[in-house]
Parts: structure tokens; C-alpha cells; sequence
């Protein structure tokens, strides 16, 4: 919901307030057509919102309805009548549990591994200057340039040699490894956003380096963090072609191949459980995300304008 | 990379803090995880992968037979393939439409959001963070259902609504022509959220006054926009563009999952998923990735080049 805090857009509305020298027509009867193309405009916003956001609608839509509302000639607009049952063979399937358990192990990993480890490089990059930093910091914005696509054949190589190949240590570290370049640059941005004198004050009362960093700076980047391990439960959560590669035995798949195996067993014959599957692992995620989106969209554009 | 512009101009004061030489040892033990664990897990395989490439490295080598070195051998095997040449061709086509496309409705909905009442605004914005935040599985489910031949509700709207009685039972992912567009549509649907709320949040750092003031010397609606605004958020749109470029590129998941849906695969393969229909012969596979990944950096070079420049890191 963040992104709708953002302060409303003046600039628009102004311009016609200042009469202009050379408008051929009156300000007034520019300010009313301002106005109507204004609610024009808005209208034009709203119908691309509900073009937009329709495909999500008919999944939650056909996710409550019966096979026999969704397999007609006409389709079911609206879930009046509809059923839970969808979402009870979903909830019923074991191999779902067990999707769910290896998704969220890997996950859990994934965020500890690369909070921490994201967290300390973050902390020398912005807090120290040393050989090297600067060709650390361009790296990290390379690999990132990386197609990945291009690397996952050498990937499943070498976790294939570590006997890692359909583990979950094994997703969890190429996961990490995938996420750790942006995480470190989200808190780059945040620790360096922690005035330094603020621990200067704090040494200059006693504290050593250490304790003024854990007691003064340490709380004050907590929403950088929450905002990172947000991001990296994204990334873990929804990514599928790592984990297509290196997930291949059937009992050991994450929720996104979990839920292809399910389209493909029910293809044609049973839409409405596939939808109940795919609403059930996308609504965890639109909650995040919705949380933690403003963070992520201000820290990419802040300061990329120039003025 | 993105998230690094804020830092960049706190950063001078940061690392001005006094240091003591003790502590510089310290500093590399803060990096030694995170480089290590991208070491192994991205650089190793990069590096592996490149090697790989001059070698011969089939089935048997995985069964423990040393690998020979070819030299470019499987590079001009590759490049002397005009089916390859073909799947290079799309791959860039396929790229740059979707770029364009993603990039002009994207700021399209940036300017318009810019323009219109908070309601509507916030209609569009909740509207567009719901397509961004759905995992792309559970979209590419979604889209699949859509574009259905029997049920579809995309088929009936167009034979209903529409009147098109051939659209009814269409297919659309049998011809190539209609699979790209069907993929098109899902990728553009995908992207235009970062697009549009990137280039709304440049859009608002515009400072007003520049607004004004051009207002006030007379310049139309039109020549602000494109004298003012445009050049103002053009280091967001490059970003943005860069972005999209590298990403639409390697586009595999859903060419992937729309090709496991039933289209005929050797007529819709893209970069991405040929290397992956390669998976056995490693070194093909490594090759198409190294050309891959030099093709990025012919396409993004040059903006690469340029964003270094004006970020003094």
C-alpha cells in the first residue's frame, strides 16, 4: 500500500492557475476544459486499472467456481454461488505441504545467509574506505548485469560435483548468491543514510566503536532491513528456473514447480484447482509486496534525477 | 544497482570518519562472507562456464572422461547454424519490442498518474502493484487459463463481444507469430508496473519552479514536457531501460511455461530456453550462454558506459 503515500502530483494542476500572457483563451475557459480533461483523464485511469488488474480478479474468480460454472460457453463473471472446494483439495493434497516445507526452508536460509552477510559488506563499503572498494562496489553492480539464464548449466555443474543437486542447501546457496548483489546495495543506501555523527556522540559519551554502532546505528536500520529480507523472501519465494534446474526430483520441488506440475496434470480438465493453487501462493507474496514496494521503487529513483 | 544512487552523494561524508590502521584487516573480515559466497556460487560458474566453452563436454565427460580442448569449435558450430542465427533474431526482436512497449505504456501510465486525482491515481497504483507482486508462476497459471482455446474467456470476448466467430476454440500458441504476442502480452503486463512507478517517482522530483518559470516564458504544455521533464527523469528512463533490455533478453520462465503448455517448441525457442534444451551437451550450452551474455553487453554497453561516467561510485 506504501507507493499510495507518495505526496500527491501538483504540478499539473498549477500551471493553469497562473493566467498565461499569451493563451489566446481566457483563463477561465481554460480552467474548466483543464477540469473536464482532468476527470477524463481520471476515468481513462480507472478503466486501464480494472483492464490491469482482471487477470488477478479471474483467478481469484475462477478459483471459487465449480468445474461445471467453468467449462460453459458463456463464462462465470462473478462467484456467486461459488464453492471452497478448489481451495480444500489444494489444502488437501499433501505434496502442497511438502512444496510449502522445502519453499519455506529454502527461504528461511536464504534470508538469515544473505541478511547477514549482505549486511556486513554493506557495513564496509559505507563505513570504511580501503583498496578495493571501489572495485567491489562495480562488481557487485556487474553481476547483476549477468543473465543469469546464461549461468545455470555451470551452476547445476558444480552443485552437482557437491552432491547438493536436489537439496535444499544447494537451491539455498545459489539463491543467496543470486540476491546478495542488490541486498547489498539496498543497504548500502540505508547504512550510509545513518548520519555518522550520531555514533561520534555516542563515542565521544564513552561508548566504544562496537557499542556505539550496535546501540545508536544498529536500531535505526531496521526498516532497511525489514525492506532487504522482504525483497530476498520475494526473490526465494517466486523464482523458478534455478529451481527447475536444480530441483528435479518430484519430491523435492519448491511451490512454484509444485504449482506447473499441477498445471500440467490438470490442463484442461480442472482450471479451478490450478487457480486455487495459484491464489494461494500468490496472496502471501501481494501482501508483502505491497508492504515493502515504496522502499523499493524510492531507493531505485532517489536521486536519479538530476535538478 | 539502483538502490546505490542515494548513497552516492552520502557517501563522501560517511567514510570520512576517522579510521584507525588496526582496524583496515577488520574491514575485509565485514566482506569476506558475501565475496566468498558470490565467488562460489556466481563467479566459479561464470568462469567454468567460459572455460567449458572451448572444450568438448558431452555426456561422457560427465561420466569422468577428461574434456578436450576444442578451441572455437563449439563457437563456430553454433554460429554456423542458421537455426541458431534465427533464435538470435527473435531473441533481439522479441527484446526490443517488448522494451518498447513496456517502456512507452509504462510512462504513459507514469504521466497520466502525474495528472489525474488522488482516487483514480490510487485506483491505478493498488491496480498495478497487485500485477507486480503476483509471482510469475501463479501469473503465467492466470494467462495460460485467459488465453484458454476452449474456455478462455479472451476467445470468448473476442467471438462474443466482439464478433469474431473465428476466435472461438482459436489457439493461440500454435503459430509462432501468436505465441510471441501471447508472451508479449504476459512480459508487457508484468513490467509495466516498475516501469510506471520508477518513472511516476522521477516525475515528481521534477522541481515545480522549473515548471513555472518555463510556463512563464511562454512554452507550451507539450515543449515542457518534452524540453523539460523528459531530459530531467532521462537518468531514471535509462535505468529503466537498461533493465528491461537485460531482463527481456533472457526472458525464459515464460517462453518456458507457454512452450510446456503446447506450442510447437523448436519454432518458439528464445535464447534462454535453447540453452537450457542444450543441457546436455555443456558446452554448447556454455558457449550460447558466453554469446549471450556478450550480446547484453552489445546492447547495454553503451549505457553501461554512460551511467558509470555520471556515478562517481
Amino acid at each position: 500500500m506504501s507507493a499510495v503515500h507518495v505526496p500527491a502530483p501538483a504540478p499539473q494542476a498549477t500551471p493553469q492557475e497562473i493566467p498565461l500572457r499569451k493563451t489566446p483563451k481566457s483563463s477561465e475557459a481554460g480552467r474548466a476544459q483543464s477540469r473536464g480533461g482532468r476527470r477524463a483523464l481520471g476515468i481513462l485511469a480507472v478503466v486501464l486499472a480494472v483492464l490491469w488488474v482482471f487477470p488477478i480478479y479471474w483467478m481469484i474468480n475462477s478459483a471459487f467456481l465449480p468445474l461445471n460454472k467453468l467449462q460453459t460457453p458463456d463464462p462465470t463473471f462473478f462467484p456467486l454461488g461459488g464453492t471452497l472446494s478448489n481451495f480444500r483439495r489444494v489444502l488437501d493434497d499433501p505434496t502442497f505441504w511438502a512444496a510449502m516445507r522445502i519453499s519455506l526452508a529454502v527461504v528461511v536460509i536464504v534470508l538469515v545467509a544473505a541478511l547477514i552477510f549482505a549486511f556486513l559488506a554493506a557495513l564496509a563499503v559505507s563505513r570504511f574506505r580501503f583498496r578495493g572498494r571501489k572495485g567491489f562496489i562495480l562488481t557487485i553492480l556487474v553481476v547483476q548485469m549477468i543473465p543469469a539464464e546464461g549461468l545455470f548449466i555451470s551452476q547445476y555443474q558444480m552443485l552437482d560435483g557437491w552432491n547438493l543437486v536436489n537439496k535444499v542447501a544447494g537451491l539455498a546457496l545459489v539463491y543467496t548468491a543470486a540476491i546478495l548483489p542488490f541486498t547489498i546495495w539496498m543497504l548500502r543506501g540505508f547504512v550510509a543514510g545513518v548520519p555518522i555523527e550520531l555514533e561520534e556522540a555516542g563515542m565521544v559519551d564513552g561508548l566504544s566503536r562496537t557499542a556505539a554502532f550496535f546501540r545508536i546505528t544498529f536500531p535505526l536500520l531496521a526498516p532497511g532491513l525489514v525492506a532487504a529480507g522482504v525483497y530476498g523472501f520475494l526473490q526465494a519465494w517466486n523464482e523458478y528456473t534455478l529451481a527447475l534446474v536444480v530441483m528435479t526430483d518430484p519430491t523435492q520441488r519448491t511451490l512454484p514447480l509444485w504449482l506447473q506440475g499441477l498445471v500440467e496434470s490438470n490442463r484442461a480438465t480442472d482450471w479451478g484447482v490450478v487457480m486455487a493453487g495459484s491464489a494461494l501462493i500468490a496472496i502471501p507474496v501481494i501482501v508483502f509486496f505491497l508492504f515493502v514496494q515504496n522502499k523499493m521503487t524510492s531507493g531505485l529513483v532517489a536521486g536519479a534525477v538530476k535538478g | 544497482m539502483a538502490a546505490s544512487a542515494p548513497a552516492l552523494q552520502q557517501d563522501d561524508v560517511a567514510v570520512a570518519f576517522p579510521r584507525r590502521r588496526r582496524r583496515k584487516l577488520g574491514v575485509y573480515g565485514l566482506l569476506v562472507p558475501a565475496a566468498v559466497l558470490m565467488g562460489v556460487a556466481l563467479g566459479y560458474p561464470l568462469i567454468r562456464q567460459f572455460v567449458i566453452s572451448f572444450q568438448e563436454y558431452g555426456l561422457r565427460q560427465q561420466f569422468g572422461q577428461p574434456a578436450e580442448w576444442v578451441g572455437l569449435q563449439n563457437y563456430t558450430d553454433l554460429l554456423t547454424d542458421p537455426y541458431v542465427w534465427a533464435v538470435i533474431g527473435r531473441s533481439i526482436a522479441f527484446c526490443l519490442v517488448n522494451a518498447a512497449v513496456t517502456m512507452l505504456i509504462g510512462i504513459a501510465f507514469a504521466v497520466l498518474m502525474s495528472r489525474i486525482g488522488t482516487a483514480s491515481r490510487i485506483t491505478l497504483q493498488v491496480s498495478l502493484l497487485l500485477a507486480w507482486g503476483t509471482p510469475v508462476l501463479a501469473s503465467m497459471t492466470v494467462w495460460q487459463w485467459l488465453f484458454d482455446s476452449q474456455y478462455g474467456v479472451i476467445n470468448w470476448v473476442l467471438s462474443n463481444v466482439f464478433g469474431i466467430d473465428s476466435m472461438a476454440g482459436h489457439s493461440w500458441i500454435i503459430q509462432p507469430l501468436s505465441f510471441y504476442f501471447v508472451a508479449t502480452v504476459i512480459v508487457v503486463w508484468m513490467s509495466v508496473p516498475f516501469v510506471a512507478f520508477s518513472v511516476y517517482a522521477g516525475l515528481l522530483q521534477v522541481p515545480e519552479e522549473t515548471m513555472e518559470a518555463a510556463q512563464l516564458d511562454g512554452a507550451s504544455s507539450r515543449q515542457r514536457f518534452w524540453n523539460i521533464t523528459m531530459p530531467m527523469i532521462r537518468p531514471v528512463l535509462s535505468i529503466v531501460l537498461l533493465l528491461q533490455v537485460i531482463w527481456d533478453l533472457k526472458v525464459f520462465t515464460q517462453i518456458y511455461v507457454l512452450q510446456r503448455a503446447g506450442a510447437p517448441t523448436r519454432e518458439t525457442n528464445l535464447l534462454g530456453t535453447l540453452i537450457y534444451s542444450y543441457a546436455k551437451e555443456f558446452s554448447l550450452a556454455g558457449a550460447l550462454a558466453t554469446i549471450m551474455l556478450v550480446l547484453t553487453l552489445a546492447l547495454t554497453g553503451f549505457y553501461i558506459r554512460q551511467m558509470l561516467k555520471e556515478d562517481e561510485l
